[in-house]
């Protein structure tokens, strides 16, 4: 389920076109009406995806396709209604198998397993697909968050 | 992404310009563990006074420097942080591992 498509970007896995991303989504969520802290959390947690992506479905292939749609999408009833950005990351790597999604331990002092944590901590939603045999990634962030159960 | 480096007697001052990310951590790391492991600086400094994005590449690359210091018997220092960069180091609960100062002048006089 998408709402009102605002950017959508397709892009080869090459780390160099992250900064270029990274770009696209500070303006894309300042424009949005988040708060600078809100810009940079969206924006890390794309950016930490779509890293997952060229290092870990991609194995460090720069030549890829990974496609970033950005969509408007509301929740609530009419008098409630909370306006937030849904970003769809789709990737044809191999299938990620979603229950071997998790981070390191944050006690450990180690190098790496850091990303997804950035990801989780970031955004109001964060759900993994495998759809028509893309693995697709889903992330919100509401204009005034609470977490999702 | 710039990196140089300053050396004086046995201290290294990295400075690095631009946004740390996949595509020049390694480079990063590449040019800390040198400098500890090769050149045996008794400090090695980071000034991130113009960098204005860390990702977890990013974190992972300052947390093998650290590792590494501790190792050789050296001290890993970071100064300069922007607020996504400690931000970034927070969200990781790694800053308060590190020897952080706000500035140049505040490392100096430590």
């Amino acid at each position: 389920m998408s709402g009102d498509l605002l950017l959508k970007l397709e892009l080869r896995s090459n780390p160099n076109m992250l900064s270029v991303v990274r770009g696209a989504m500070e303006r894309l969520t300042e424009v949005f009406g988040f708060s600078p802290p809100d810009c940079r959390s969206v924006t890390r947690a794309v950016d930490e995806a779509l890293t997952n992506i060229m290092r870990h479905c991609y194995l460090g292939k720069l030549d890829q396709p990974i496609e970033v749609a950005c969509s408007r999408v509301r929740r609530g009833a009419s008098a409630v209604r909370v306006e937030g950005l849904e970003i769809l990351l789709s990737d044809r790597g191999p299938a990620v198998d979603p229950s071997k999604l998790r981070g390191r331990r944050l006690d450990e002092i180690k190098p790496g397993g850091l990303g997804l944590h950035f990801i989780r901590q970031s955004m109001d939603t964060v759900e993994f697909k495998r759809l028509r045999g893309m693995n697709q990634l889903r992330l919100i962030k509401y204009l005034q968050a609470a977490k999702q159960d | 992404m710039q990196i140089s480096a300053r050396r004086v007697d046995k201290t290294t001052i990295f400075d690095i310009v631009g946004d740390i990310d996949l595509a020049n951590s390694p480079q990063i790391r590449k040019a800390v563990l040198h400098e500890i492991r090769e050149e045996r600086a008794a400090k090695v400094v980071m000034n991130l006074t113009k960098v204005r994005y860390i990702d977890s590449s990013g974190v992972a690359s300052l947390v093998e420097g650290l590792k590494a210091s501790r190792d050789a018997g050296s001290r890993f220092i970071l100064f300069g942080l922007s607020p996504a960069a400690r931000e970034v180091l927070q969200l990781s609960r790694l800053l308060k591992i590190f020897e952080v100062y706000d500035n140049e002048e505040q490392f100096l006089a430590s």
